[in-house]
């Protein structure tokens, strides 16, 4: 590895200890929900305003529904959550971020979309929720690369 | 089975710190089939925590609809050189892992 | 059943379309390829290297890829070239094979049992070859072309990409040779000119996201026979090393990007 590298890398992955089980939740009503609707119950989200200040930035078009780019950012005051939403996906729940002092609200991660589907965000803020919906269309490929 | 490798990079942007993470894991969904024609089991992370000098600063609770062999960008606020980030899963078989590195 | 029904309606929907379609897929490409999943392989990949194995229980870590032995920093962006221990040109998969034999005294039928992996287990090959990659970041593509061998496994290489062979009577340009061609949703490449080389051969090795699995231009070229219905090649063969060396000149110039994704 070359140690000029501007980035750091940490040599070894290390396992923790079982009882870490125990703290950690896990929504699993909201995430078990197969309609969005039911997920926003399970998430305990009644009404979302829709908000341009949360942006979504993901391609119009997936190459591969394997691996889809999302990432969102909130400039709305006081974000304390972001949850993705994939309406058309068995189970439309795909994640939920909660940031604590110290983090800013924004994410990037790779999701998996079953088919073209609108990709919903929720930001949690000052006890309100606010909304914002892409539509990214997943073809399948050919050959190749 | 033993988790496999994961990478870190933390760096200062301007006014944040940058941490992109990638980890190894499978993320199987449980609706794939094995060439044997029998469903995989579902086997993905449900639990991330991102903490930034010892400190929790994210919380995540994600599903097996995340892309295997996550990877996942997060920006915190400041931060300094030298700084530690420590980044860790938990998956539904109570299997986890953890990486650290410090702000380049 | 659903998404080929929607696939086969976009496809004909986005006809008039098809720029837009090629422009979009073009922004999906940087954006998955940013932190690629490839990176993790680096890990495994330089254990690999250190790890002594085979009869003479040596690592590769003495193998010279043509900046000396055990130079790595830039050695994969110089790669084809001629090497005169074995006066012939190599690539960087048949190069370790070469040093797997040499150095750590394994047999070429062991070496090779396993060359292309699984989503799970990579093979050797393609572990090593995300490594030795990753230390050529940045480093311009400048494979050898002055020694007279170097000039004519190019030749032969130009030569193989229009030849045509098989059941089907492909050659490479039969779908690499025009513009504005692609498969479904996969524009494919006139990989005979710089300007579309470069950006393809600036990011091989790689991680491929439909399989999670990572990729070498030894499968590329592989796997490409194979689609054109020949048999397939023999694994770092002077045909497939031809290839790779006429794309990797064709691409000459060209930063290499490091390993990335395809799709």
């Amino acid at each position: 590895m070359n140690p000029l590298r501007r980035t750091l890398i940490a040599a070894l992955a290390f396992a923790i200890a079982r009882p870490l089980a125990a703290l950690a939740a896990w929504n699993k009503e909201a995430f078990s929900a197969k309609t969005p609707g039911d997920a926003l119950k399970g998430l305990g989200i009644g009404n979302a305003t829709p908000s341009k200040d949360l942006q979504i930035e993901a391609p119009e078009i997936a190459e591969n529904g394997a691996v889809v780019p999302i990432e969102i950012a909130s400039a709305i005051a006081g974000t304390s959550a972001l949850i993705v939403m994939i309406e058309k996906n068995p189970f439309p729940l795909t994640a939920r971020f909660d940031f604590k002092e110290g983090a800013l609200p924004f994410v990037k991660l790779n999701v998996k979309m079953g088919e073209t589907s609108d990709v919903r965000v929720l930001a949690e803020a000052g006890g309100k929720y606010f909304t914002a919906t892409k539509e990214i269309k997943v073809t399948i490929g050919g050959c190749g690369g | 089975m033993a988790a496999g490798p994961m990478k870190m990079r933390a760096s200062l942007g301007a006014g944040f710190t940058d941490v992109r993470v990638l980890m190894t894991h499978p993320m199987e969904t449980g609706l794939r089939k094995d060439a044997d024609g029998k469903i995989v089991p579902q086997h993905f992370i449900q639990n991330l925590t991102v903490k930034m000098n010892g400190k929790t600063v994210i919380d995540a609770q994600i599903s097996q609809a995340v892309s295997r062999n996550p990877v996942f960008s997060f920006r915190l606020k400041g931060g300094a050189k030298g700084d530690k980030i420590e980044v860790s899963w938990l998956d539904n078989h109570g299997e986890s892992a953890a990486i650290e590195a410090a702000v380049a | 059943m659903r998404l080929i029904a929607f696939a086969a309606a976009l496809f004909a929907s986005c006809a008039a379309s098809a720029q837009d379609v090629g422009k979009e897929i073009q922004r999906y490409r940087p954006m998955v390829a940013a932190g690629s999943p490839a990176e993790l392989f680096e890990l495994p990949g330089e254990e690999l290297w250190k790890k002594p194995q085979g009869p003479k229980n040596v690592s590769l870590e003495r193998c010279d890829l043509g900046e000396g032995p055990g130079v790595l920093k830039g050695a994969y962006a110089h790669l084809p070239r001629y090497f005169k221990d074995a006066d012939r040109v190599m690539d960087l998969e048949s190069r370790l094979l070469y040093c797997m034999s040499t150095l750590q005294g394994r047999s070429r039928d062991e070496a090779t049992a396993r060359v292309f992996g699984s989503a799970e287990r990579p093979s050797e090959f393609e572990l090593l070859s995300i490594y030795i990659a990753g230390e050529s970041r940045g480093v311009r593509i400048e494979p050898g072309m002055s020694q007279p061998k170097e000039k004519a496994t190019y030749e032969l290489g130009r030569a193989l990409y229009f030849h045509r062979v098989g059941a089907w009577d492909f050659s490479c340009a039969s779908c690499h040779g025009d513009e504005g061609k692609r498969i479904r949703m996969q524009e494919l490449p006139v990989l005979y000119k710089p300007q579309y080389a470069r950006p393809v051969i600036a990011s091989w090795p790689a991680y491929r996201v439909s399989t999670s699995q990572v990729i070498t231009l030894q499968w590329r070229m592989n796997d490409c026979y194979r689609q054109m219905r020949t048999p397939e090649p023999t694994f770092g063969s002077e045909t497939t090393v031809a290839l790779i060396h006429f794309l990797t000149v064709t691409a000459r110039g060209e930063p290499y990007h490091g390993p990335g994704n395809k799709r």
